[in-house]
């Protein structure tokens, strides 16, 4: 397949250009006609984004997400590549179950799929799971998402052992005995009679596992960061040296634990949204590059999970398809960081962080490129996204940066229907 | 009491003043409800407050039937939202909840035809309570303005200390807090609360005394060491109910345990409102039904 790109601006910057594709890699020219010539008019060309964390739901929870569902809301999202966490069930803790899902992918996914294996066998925080194996079946890091790597001891492990397989370690970082509770300790939490997660809960683990990697000198990547004392404890760490990234979502520079007011189970997640004082920290380490990506951690839930009484809700929200529109409206409009920072974010760094060689549009490269809107809002609406979940806080949100057109290996895996 | 008008709760005391003349008169019926349809639905044990309401709806004409979860379809399984609108369905005009869950009626009431009346939510408020409380305050100084009210006790699992600050704070009155730091949530100062180094310090000068149920079995979450010390650190004995303005009420939600929160010297002590709270929870409830089913029958 052949496709000819016409008149869209690289990095929403340039003059109108011409980007060519062919056997699923970018190249400087065609051999021959070309399948399929699209015009851009002037719409921004950006590498395919790639996320670093969510949930598929497959196998086991289909009722949630699966991998078809899942890679088309990915694609209308803008994504080209996703990282998805292990907590399926069967767990995704051995070379079978990352099998079943790489072959699925790659025959009726619309993105690349790169499963993240368990870190522990079943995620139980007490044996290594199978690292070696997984990574031949094609994981491209370890976690036992969901739920912190379970003792210091077991970490050290796990990063020890992951360094032989140059494979990333992702942890979740919570302190569980400190984080029974529904959303955010604090002033609203108060408020509504609910059980608060103190952000001391993320920022004892956030510190545990910098003092473990930075004393192993191993490189360890940090979850979901949404407290001012996470983004400062990590700072100082790669200040100093240490081998630590991290990652962010929208949901933590875009909302506050306010969003909880009226029990509104679209915003309990985890780990909580936190207040005012923490977005702005994160924002911070957005824009000081403290925090290396901006990921979805999209969890889809059936709605029978997500109406319910806030504190038996489950957590999580789904965020394929508002994440990039989201870092476009609330960091990139106002000034915060560039268009460019932003690409770093959800494409070139999470390509480095997994080994993926991709995050580029350099002729030879895989061929994974997304369009967007830049120019013009929209208004977001749950009830067309393709993902099965229905868990968003955004509905209604007036956005910009719209997916007019994803491109994930040579294919076209969403088309924006003008 | 987040969600109502310093006036509705005015309106509300000054409806409960007349319900209380109807249940010291001799003939304890009205015909305010009549025609009308009360089902409480208790998800948690209750005496007093299902009691009242239920006596509330009787004495003012209205059929009343009690949904408890043990013999009903919730042991079998079924979900709050099926069945409360289950019960919505058999042409009930107002549903009077209790849910172990905080924001359980905020997230059936948008889903239902009936009303329905919050009898206690989890954590979170327990609005007819604080009603009853402001209600006995307001008939015994004649207004709330100004009072210096004293909570004391596990204020972190409390709905009725969260029901009554808010409640107290809107009508002007003050609310001072005190409790052991482990059972202090965080923010209650910016709910209009001082917050009391100890319980001797929010009690000293106090119109009105409250203290709180403690519920025993927090002892094993390390929450407190043992019911004698929390007596003795947190309880209102007669030395620390000397510190307050004299004859300065004495008031409990209830159940109380004795010798805990409360000896029973205090609880029996002149002061000693406890059983006028009853009284009046009951008058409260026949004014919030009232005020409800007249503002139903406006829309």
């Amino acid at each position: 397949m052949r496709i000819h790109l016409k008149n869209g601006k690289i990095m929403g910057v340039s003059a109108p250009s011409d980007l060519f594709i062919e056997d699923g890699l970018f190249t400087e020219k065609l051999n021959g006609d070309a399948d399929r010539t699209i015009d851009l008019n002037g719409a921004a060309v950006l590498p395919g984004l790639i996320d670093g964390h969510c949930h598929l739901r497959e196998p086991g929870y289909e009722y949630r997400e699966d991998i078809v569902s899942g890679t088309r809301s990915a694609a209308k999202g803008g994504f080209t590549s996703v990282c998805c966490m292990p907590n399926t069930n069967p767990v995704c803790d051995n070379a079978s179950v990352v099998r079943s899902i790489v072959t699925k992918a790659k025959r009726e996914g619309y993105a690349n799929v790169f499963p993240i294996g368990a870190a522990s066998k079943g995620l139980k925080g007490r044996e290594l799971a199978e690292f070696g194996l997984m990574k031949e079946e094609g994981i491209v890091a370890v976690s036992d998402d969901g739920r912190p790597i379970e003792t210091a001891d077991l970490l050290r492990k796990v990063l020890q052992y992951a360094s032989d397989f140059a494979i990333p370690v992702l942890n979740h970082c919570e302190e569980p005995s400190l984080a029974e509770g529904a959303m955010n300790e604090g002033e609203i939490s108060t408020e509504l009679g609910l059980r608060g997660i103190p952000s001391a809960a993320e920022d004892v683990m956030i510190a545990r596992d910098i003092v473990v990697a930075e004393y192993l000198k191993l490189p360890i990547h940090i979850c979901h960061v949404s407290t001012k004392g996470g983004v400062r404890m990590i700072r100082e760490a790669k200040s100093r040296g240490a081998k630590i990234t991290a990652e962010t979502c929208p949901h933590y520079f875009v909302l506050t634990e306010e969003a909880c007011l009226g029990f509104d189970t679209n915003a309990k997640m985890n780990p909580p949204l936190r207040t005012e004082e923490d977005r702005q920290a994160v924002i911070e380490g957005i824009k000081d590059k403290t925090l290396d990506l901006i990921v979805t951690d999209h969890a889809p839930h059936h709605t029978d999970e997500k109406e319910l009484e806030f504190s038996l809700a489950n957590n999580g929200i789904v965020g394929f398809e508002t994440a990039f529109a989201l870092g476009y409206t609330y960091l990139v409009r106002p000034g915060i960081i560039t268009l460019r920072d932003l690409v770093d974010c959800m494409s070139v760094n999470p390509s480095n962080l997994f080994g993926l060689g991709r995050g580029t549009l350099a002729y030879g490269a895989p061929a994974d490129v997304s369009i967007f809107d830049l120019d013009s809002s929209f208004v977001f609406d749950k009830e067309k996204m393709l993902t099965k979940g229905r868990n968003t806080p955004f509905d209604g949100y007036t956005l910009y940066g719209e997916t007019l057109l994803t491109i994930s290996g040579g294919k076209i895996t969403y088309e924006k229907l003008c | 009491m987040k969600e109502l008008l310093p006036e509705e709760i005015a309106e509300i005391l000054n409806t409960a003043e007349l319900m209380k003349m109807v249940l010291k008169s001799g003939n304890k019926k009205t015909s305010h409800l009549q025609g009308k349809s009360i089902v409480t639905l208790f998800y948690e044990n209750s005496t007093r407050t299902r009691l009242s309401f239920e006596m509330a709806s009787k004495f003012m004409g209205a059929a009343s039937a009690n949904v408890a979860a043990s013999g009903s379809s919730i042991n079998k399984g079924e979900s709050l939202m099926d069945t409360a609108r289950t019960i919505d369905m058999m042409a009930t005009d107002i549903i009077i909840m209790r849910h172990s869950q905080s924001g359980a009626p905020h997230f059936i009431a948008p889903h239902l035809k009936a009303s329905v009346v919050n009898a206690g939510d989890g954590m979170n408020e327990h609005p007819t309570q604080a009603l009853l409380d402001m209600f006995t305050m307001k008939e015994k100084y004649g207004s709330l303005t100004g009072l210096e009210v004293a909570i004391c006790g596990d204020i972190y699992h409390s709905r009725v200390a969260r029901s009554n600050a808010i409640g107290l704070t809107k009508m002007g009155a003050h609310v001072r807090i005190a409790g052991p730091a482990t059972m202090m949530p965080p923010g209650m100062d910016k709910m209009g609360c001082k917050i009391c180094k100890n319980v001797q310090e929010a009690v000293s000068g106090a119109d009105a005394v409250m203290g709180l149920r403690l519920q025993l079995e927090r002892q094993t979450k390390s929450l407190f060491p043992s019911v004698t010390e929390y007596s003795r650190y947190y309880g209102i004995d007669p030395e620390t109910l000397a510190l307050a303005k004299p004859g300065a009420i004495v008031m409990h939600p209830g159940p109380c345990n004795h010798g805990v929160e409360l000896p029973t010297v205090v609880y029996d002590c002149p002061q000693s409102v406890i059983n006028e709270q009853v009284t009046n929870g009951v008058a409260v409830r026949m004014a919030v039904l009232y005020l409800l089913i007249a503002r139903r029958n406006q829309e």
